[in-house]
């Protein structure tokens, strides 16, 4: 189905009623509840904007990685199997990228200002500008 | 996680079950008043309230710790008789805890749990790391943690209950049994198990370990720590642990660059601990590091059949384990690249 407005753009606007107009008239555990279901709105408006491209960008890197297609939930099916079994070097650097980008990704969705994110890229940002030198 | 409703699982104390206790809380009995329900705490109920003594009228402030429901507990729980038994050694010891005034016997027909003294102070981790209150006490906390973790570590075990004991292989088995029991593959889990077996070390002599020491389980005062509470997974083990879960990302609470609860340093603590009598192993803390990312990663994402199946199907349930993701980049962080 396709018309408008998206998903997302409607989700943003519940989210935006929730917080400008309902927000203000509760308080205690009822207010907490709230804020914690317009985080699940805004989260679940994320995932709505990942674009195909996005997507087919992570199933091709555990494609090259594997060595093999199919799906992206098999695919991370097979990668956690092989770094189980000791069959695949998580330490290679293509598959380090591929972790760090599929753990990127999913951090966008669910916790965009994690303070870990932050400082995980500021440490990463370091450590490539030392194997530059 | 100190705001997580547990409300589906509460079952309310009548005033009255109280009132029946009430000899044994304060000498000649009294009036039970004020009994609220506080918030926090997923796997115990929190109770206050207060006791005018029918002798002397004075004012008792009280809290109740209690089983989910009266008597839930969970497998890793040490139980809350044993729990408070730790509580009143602690205080023997000079920890500063509670005073436990009384634990539940079956007959008093409330449950499993204990009564102790309402202590003053703050547990709440945001309030702690931004108000006021706690500004000149802030910069001293990180010593002053590593302080009472020796004490705590140094007490001798003879005499003590039977606790569980976790060494580095059987929490590596626990956790491997739970990543692959997990409803959806996490590769960055895997990498994590593979690198806790990789580095697994020579267990130690075990110690008294707190088990969940950080802020949230911590009452502050303005002047130091006025008492460590949520002893319920208390056990016999690798003291770094504590040292380790102590600094895990989650509990610096968005201070991410400040690794001791989001106030500083690790120097600051070890310096405190090692001149308190312990012993710091750094390669150990960075086991028990990647091992405490892990440990809450796993309960995180542990949380999504419990979600689906209705056990709790709430938004907030659904919510920490999105939370899952967090516990991969910390992860990734600690293992590839050090920190």
């Amino acid at each position: 189905m396709q018309d408008e407005p998206k998903p997302a753009e409607i989700l943003a606007a519940v989210a935006a009623f929730l917080r400008e107009e309902v927000q203000p008239h509760l308080k205690g555990n009822t207010a907490f509840q709230l804020r914690v279901a317009i985080n699940a709105l805004e989260l679940v408006r994320r995932e709505c904007g990942i674009t195909v491209e996005q997507g087919a960008h992570e199933n091709a890197l555990l494609a090259k990685v594997l060595a093999m297609e199919g799906e992206t939930m098999t695919l991370t099916g097979e990668l956690a199997r092989r770094i189980a079994a000791r069959q695949i070097d998580p330490f290679a650097p293509d598959v380090a990228a591929c972790l760090w980008t599929i753990t990127e990704a999913k951090l966008e969705v669910d916790q965009p200002t994690y303070g870990g994110l932050t400082r995980a890229r500021a440490k990463l940002a370091v450590a490539e500008k030392e194997m530059d030198r | 996680m100190t705001s997580t409703s547990t409300d589906n699982l509460c079952i309310p104390i009548e005033d009255s079950a109280l009132a029946r206790i009430a000899g044994a809380l304060v000498a000649g009995g009294g009036e039970v008043r004020n009994l609220r329900r506080l918030s926090g705490g997923a796997s115990q109920e929190t109770w206050a309230f207060e006791l005018v003594a029918a002798a002397d009228g004075l004012t008792h402030r009280l809290i109740l710790r209690r089983a989910p429901g009266g008597t839930f507990q969970h497998s890793t729980a040490a139980g809350l008789e044993i729990e408070a038994a730790i509580i009143r050694t602690m205080a023997a010891n000079g920890i500063p805890v509670p005073e436990v005034r009384h634990v539940l016997d079956p007959d008093d027909g409330l449950g499993r749990g204990f009564v102790t003294s309402h202590v003053d102070g703050e547990t709440i981790a945001r309030r702690v790391l931004r108000d006021a209150t706690f500004t000149a006490v802030r910069p001293a906390l990180p010593a002053l943690f590593g302080q009472v973790l020796a004490g705590i570590h140094g007490s001798p075990t003879a005499g003590l209950p039977e606790l569980r004991l976790t060494c580095l292989g059987a929490t590596l088995d626990l956790l491997r049994n739970e990543v692959r029991a997990l409803s959806t593959p996490r590769p960055v889990f895997e990498v994590a198990i593979r690198w806790l077996e990789d580095h697994v070390l020579p267990d130690v002599p075990p110690v008294l370990v707190h088990g969940d020491f950080r802020l949230g389980n911590l009452i502050i005062a303005d002047d130091g720590i006025a008492a460590v509470l949520d002893w319920e997974l208390v056990h016999l083990g690798d003291p770094m642990e504590d040292l380790a879960w102590l600094c895990a990302t989650p509990w610096r609470f968005g201070n991410v660059d400040q690794p001791v609860a989001g106030l500083g340093a690790r120097e600051d603590l070890f310096a405190a601990y090692e001149a308190a009598g312990g012993t710091v192993d750094r390669a150990r803390v960075r086991w028990w590091d990647v091992a405490s990312a892990l440990r809450w990663g796993v309960n995180c994402a542990a949380m999504t059949p419990l979600f689906r199946d209705g056990t709790d199907p709430s938004v907030e349930r659904a919510m920490i384990a999105r939370r899952a993701s967090e516990n991969e980049i910390d992860l990734l962080r600690l293992i590839y690249l050090g920190d």
